[in-house]
């Protein structure tokens, strides 16, 4: 199962948990996963089936660009960090 | 000069790494290249901008009819004209921007944000009866309470910029409007007990000011909205893509309607990725018949109207245990974004601690907008102010310690498979090997640099200090496209979409001269219009000689699979027998030129051209250690810098020479920001110091040579291991000259810039 | 307005032009005589992009009024190289790689053929006082400054 690293503004809905494993073959299906668990935490991430613009998913250390569609291993480590802005 | 700390051994590259004159030198050497204020076309009209003198008022009515009347006027614009976009996040360097928020930047609807805020625009047939026409606008405002201080503009009673604001936590939107637009925060282990157990703990506050790229080249933007639709635009960006994207939402036009020609750029630093005149030229030229109009900003417009980066607040509290190891990290920071949402606080959080290991560590970071221009990203947007504030601490650390502070760094440093403050594991990264060249640079082991205020040595009030910071910096890969065809003399042209900003056509086309087996000399870089050549995402992020060179490796591989084929046409053999190597094809002893090659292509079977476009993640983050001697003269508070050298894993560098100028630069940037610039408000929120007068950038006679040293650790991700080398060195400067001066006077610098003022109030003379 | 006859020689060649009493010598190079080789960056002189040799003396063309030129001989960046190729501080700025974005590059050519002619062998010091009045914001000037000096070289030695 990948790990999924709670942000912290979200853990409130985690019961404070910051690491949470879970089933599924791409970010999207995690976090289908994790809303079945922790009801409302997919709206604070997705907006109109997209991951929240300015939200970037970090898939083992590298910033994905295929969003909910990026595909996770049993293996994954998973972050939702901020999309930063470089000049 | 640069010395080179070989950390592997390099391939034998026979392009790559050498120092050609760059293909569009002589142009810029003699005048003859066009930038964007040179563009002339025929019946061009001049345009100007009317702007805001208040800091915050709604407009009640604007009367532009005595200016539509003046002989010579052909148009007169204010927010009316334009229709208003929605709400809607689009690329923008390596972040996003909200479109809606930047048609009003451009001109104000109902409401002025900022001293300088555009109201109104005239093109007329010539600049001198613009600027009178501009005088016979009457703008009614109704003033109202502005804030310009982030801490004052979170405050629950402070006067509100945006009515329809809301705090923004991860998704969730707050009930109440607010000027605080988002929180984020980093969150691992617990820091409380891990501070309650350290050894050591320092906790320092910091602010900064607002400072300004301070590019040379105004802004600047030519349009014609020609009868059938067709919208041009010629202008200095450093993202063409993103503007005409920008372009076709603020005018309500496809953008197949608009095409940006992007003319040679006088230095962007971040400052220009959106567009501030484009739209005002444009409907301008629309609404005057479709003559051409041309805008180009004075200085003074630039200063108070662009895009500068974020004055900031931030608290930084670390602890380590009595062997030296950081235990615990919290930082607290708030960033000015001006008056729309948007400042680069989520890279300084995502920057401030990244250099070390640490195992408990807490971030909030806060987008605050005030009354002040839209802040823009300036080269590692965010990472300087807090590098400042980080820097300092660990020195303060180190010291209470007793531990050297390049070791204390190379101790919590952090490498492959270490965690970063904002959570992912690092991959390969070159810190450690970067903080331990500049450990055994001569520089470190050198008695203090002399003193150049007095030589003699005989004045006791200067004092002279050394100091050491480090900088992190993410880097981008980004999109980028490119095409190139073969021409019969066996050299290549190359068609890209990334503005060469500082030598890129060279990096660029070198790769693809490596690739293919020519001379750097044989390759000829053109960088063209938005319908010339596929997508390119901005020249910004230190991506291009990364993205942009990957594509042109890609482009000599495809140009070489084809010639191979061409020689085993005529050896009447398959491809795959063909041997290619430096420029030489072969196969069963019999072999051929590239240029005798490409002389034979309509003999066998017609030209030869490839395209390709690529997006890489691979571009892995970059790492600098800084270090300067300077002195202090404890009478005047002014500071002097007498030596500076640079250190930064560069992976590979293509062409050396610019590799040092980017750290050159860079450190010339970060030096000024340390001890000179700042935007300076008065309290009606004017910005008083808008000239190159008043806002001092470093010249010729405050900098010493300085030194780089190019670390190159190849990135495994990138086929000739290229790094983005060009934000990072902006980050260490304003650390490492605070920590010089402290060793220097005694006194820890809390405040850029560290003015003579700040020093003389530092050492209690003020 | 009512505009105002000039005449220059501007490269060595005479040039005649109109001007309107408050128009710079800038704006008439670049607007008039499309001579766009000399920049702007300030207009206040206070950036030297504008730098022109104007008889002998280094002028920041933004504070010189066009009428001003009249009877004067001027050199722009345009009339630096030579007819046998670029002049060597134009040399040396390339082989340096002297510039990043080349906005100000033309200032600084130009103010660096006004030193040499003044003092063909100064040392780093006078050159960084000599380019104080000319900012550049891409490259920390280490690399105009050794462009500088190693083309003071080879002027002297040729
Ligand atoms: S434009 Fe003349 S000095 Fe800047
Ligand atoms: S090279 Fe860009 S300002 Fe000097």
């Amino acid at each position: 199962m990948a790990r999924v690293w709670i942000p912290a503004l979200l853990r409130g809905m985690t019961g404070g948990q910051s690491e949470i494993e879970v089933a599924g073959e791409t970010v999207g299906a995690l976090i289908d996963q994790l809303e079945a668990r922790y009801p409302g935490i997919r709206e604070r991430l997705v907006e109109a089936g997209r991951l929240r613009p300015n939200i970037a998913v970090v898939v083992d250390g590298t910033r994905s660009r295929q969003g909910l569609r990026q595909p996770v291993s049993e293996q994954s480590e998973v972050h939702f960090v901020p999309a930063i802005s470089g000049g | 000069m640069s010395s080179a700390t070989p950390t592997i051994e390099k391939p034998p590259y026979r392009v790559v790494g050498t120092r050609p004159i760059r293909p569009d030198g002589v142009d810029k050497v003699t005048g003859r290249a066009i930038f964007g204020a040179d563009v002339r076309l025929s019946g061009l009209l001049h345009g100007r901008v009317l702007r805001s003198p208040h800091a915050h008022a709604r407009i009640k009515s604007i009367d532009t009819r005595a200016a539509e009347a003046l002989p010579g006027v052909k148009a007169v614009v204010t927010g009316h004209d334009f229709p208003d976009p929605q709400n809607k996040v689009a690329a923008s360097g390596e972040g996003t921007v909200n479109l809606r928020s930047l048609a009003h930047n451009c001109i104000a609807r109902d409401k002025v944000l900022y001293f300088g805020h555009a109201v109104a625009a005239v093109a007329a047939t010539t600049p001198n009866i613009a600027e009178e026409a501009l005088k016979l606008i009457t703008v009614e405002y109704e003033l109202l309470p502005h804030v310009l201080d982030v801490r004052e503009a979170m405050r629950p009673d402070a006067p509100l910029l945006h009515d329809d604001l809301r705090t923004n936590e991860m998704g969730q939107r707050a009930e109440t409007p607010s000027n605080i637009a988002n929180h984020t925060r980093h969150e691992r282990g617990d820091v409380n007990q891990a501070f309650a157990e350290a050894a050591v703990v320092v906790e320092r506050e910091f602010r900064t000011s607002m400072v300004h790229q301070g590019y040379i080249e105004p802004q600047n933007g030519t349009a014609l909205w020609n009868a059938d639709g067709q919208i041009s635009v010629w202008c200095s960006t450093q993202a063409p893509f993103d503007e005409r994207n920008q372009l076709a939402e603020i005018l309500g036009m496809p953008v197949s309607k608009i095409k940006v020609t992007p003319t040679e750029i006088g230095g962007g630093f971040g400052g220009k990725l959106s567009v501030f005149l484009e739209p005002l030229a444009a409907m301008l030229s629309k609404k005057a018949g479709h003559r051409p109009v041309k805008m180009a900003m004075n200085r003074a417009e630039v200063l108070a109207a662009t895009a500068p980066t974020s004055g900031s607040y931030i608290r930084v509290k670390i602890g380590a245990d009595k062997n030296g190891c950081i235990v615990a990290a919290q930082a607290w920071m708030v960033y000015e974004a001006g008056a729309f949402p948007g400042s680069p606080v989520d890279a300084g959080a995502g920057v401030i601690f990244a250099p070390y290991r640490i195992p408990n560590v807490l971030i909030d970071a806060y987008d605050v907008v005030v009354n002040k221009p839209r802040a823009g990203a300036y080269r590692a947007p965010g990472a300087t102010n807090a590098a400042f504030a980080s820097e300092s601490v660990i020195d303060e650390l180190a010291e209470k310690l007793g531990i050297d502070p390049l070791e204390f760094r190379i101790l919590n440093g952090a490498k492959e498979g270490d965690r970063r403050a904002d959570g992912p594991v690092y991959k390969r990264i070159g810190f450690i090997e970067t903080a331990q060249a500049a450990k055994a640079h001569p520089h470190y082991s050198a008695p203090l640099a002399p003193s150049r205020l007095d030589p003699e040595g005989k004045n006791p009030a200067i004092k002279r200090g050394r100091g050491v910071a480090a900088g992190f910096w993410f880097n981008w890969g980004g999109k980028s496209s490119a095409w190139a065809s073969l021409n019969p003399d066996g050299t290549v042209s190359l068609i890209e979409g990334s503005p060469d900003i500082g030598g890129s056509r060279a990096s660029i086309a070198m790769q693809l001269a490596e690739s293919l087996g020519v001379r750097a000399e044989d390759v000829k870089p053109a960088v063209v219009d938005t319908d010339s050549v596929g997508y390119n995402d901005a020249t910004g992020g230190s991506r291009v000689t990364f993205g942009t060179g990957w594509v042109a490796w890609r482009l000599g591989e495809k140009l070489k699979q084809q010639l191979k084929a061409r020689a085993a046409l005529l050896w009447e053999v398959t491809p795959d027998q063909v041997k290619a190597e430096a420029g030489v094809f072969s196969c069963n002893g019999r072999s051929i030129t590239l240029k005798e090659l490409a002389g034979k292509l309509d003999e066998t079977g017609g030209p030869i051209v490839a395209s390709d476009t690529f997006e890489s993640d691979e571009y892995g983050p970059g790492f600098g250690v800084h270090i300067v001697d300077l002195e202090v003269d404890t009478e005047t508070g002014k500071v002097q810098i007498l030596r500076y050298t640079a250190a930064q894993d560069v992976g590979t560098a293509i062409h050396p020479a610019y590799v040092e100028g980017q750290l050159q630069g860079g450190v010339a940037q970060g030096i000024g920001w340390a001890l000179n610039e700042e935007f300076v408000y008065d309290a009606q929120g004017h910005l008083l110091n808008a000239s190159f007068l008043d806002y001092r950038i470093p010249t010729a006679l405050d900098l010493p040579m300085i030194d780089t040293v190019l670390v190159e650790v190849p990135n495994p991700g990138h086929p000739y291991g290229v790094r983005g080398v060009g934000e990072t060195p902006i980050v260490p400067p304003a650390g490492a000259v605070a920590n010089a001066i402290y060793h220097a006077i005694g006194a820890r610098m809390t405040a850029l810039p560290m003015s003579p003022a700040r020093i003389l109030e530092a050492q209690g003379k003020a | 307005m009512n505009k105002i006859p000039v005449q220059a020689c501007i490269n060595g060649e005479a040039v005649v032009f109109l001007c309107e009493p408050n128009q710079t010598l800038l704006e008439v190079l670049r607007e008039e005589l499309g001579l766009t080789g000399t920049k702007e960056g300030c207009s206040n002189g206070n950036c030297g992009a504008c730098n022109v040799i104007l008889d002998g003396a280094l002028v920041n063309s933004c504070l010189v009024l066009a009428v001003e030129a009249e009877g004067k001989s001027i050199t722009t960046i345009e009339g630096i190289a030579g007819p046998n190729g670029l002049h060597p501080i134009q040399q040396k700025f390339l082989e340096h790689a002297a510039l990043q974005c080349g906005i100000c590059t033309p200032g600084f050519i130009v103010a660096a053929k006004a030193l040499l002619d003044h003092n063909p062998q100064p040392t780093e010091e006078e050159a960084r006082r000599w380019l104080a009045g000319n900012l550049c914001r891409c490259t920390g000037y280490d690399k105009i400054i050794r462009a500088v000096l190693d083309a003071a070289e080879t002027l002297r030695n040729t």
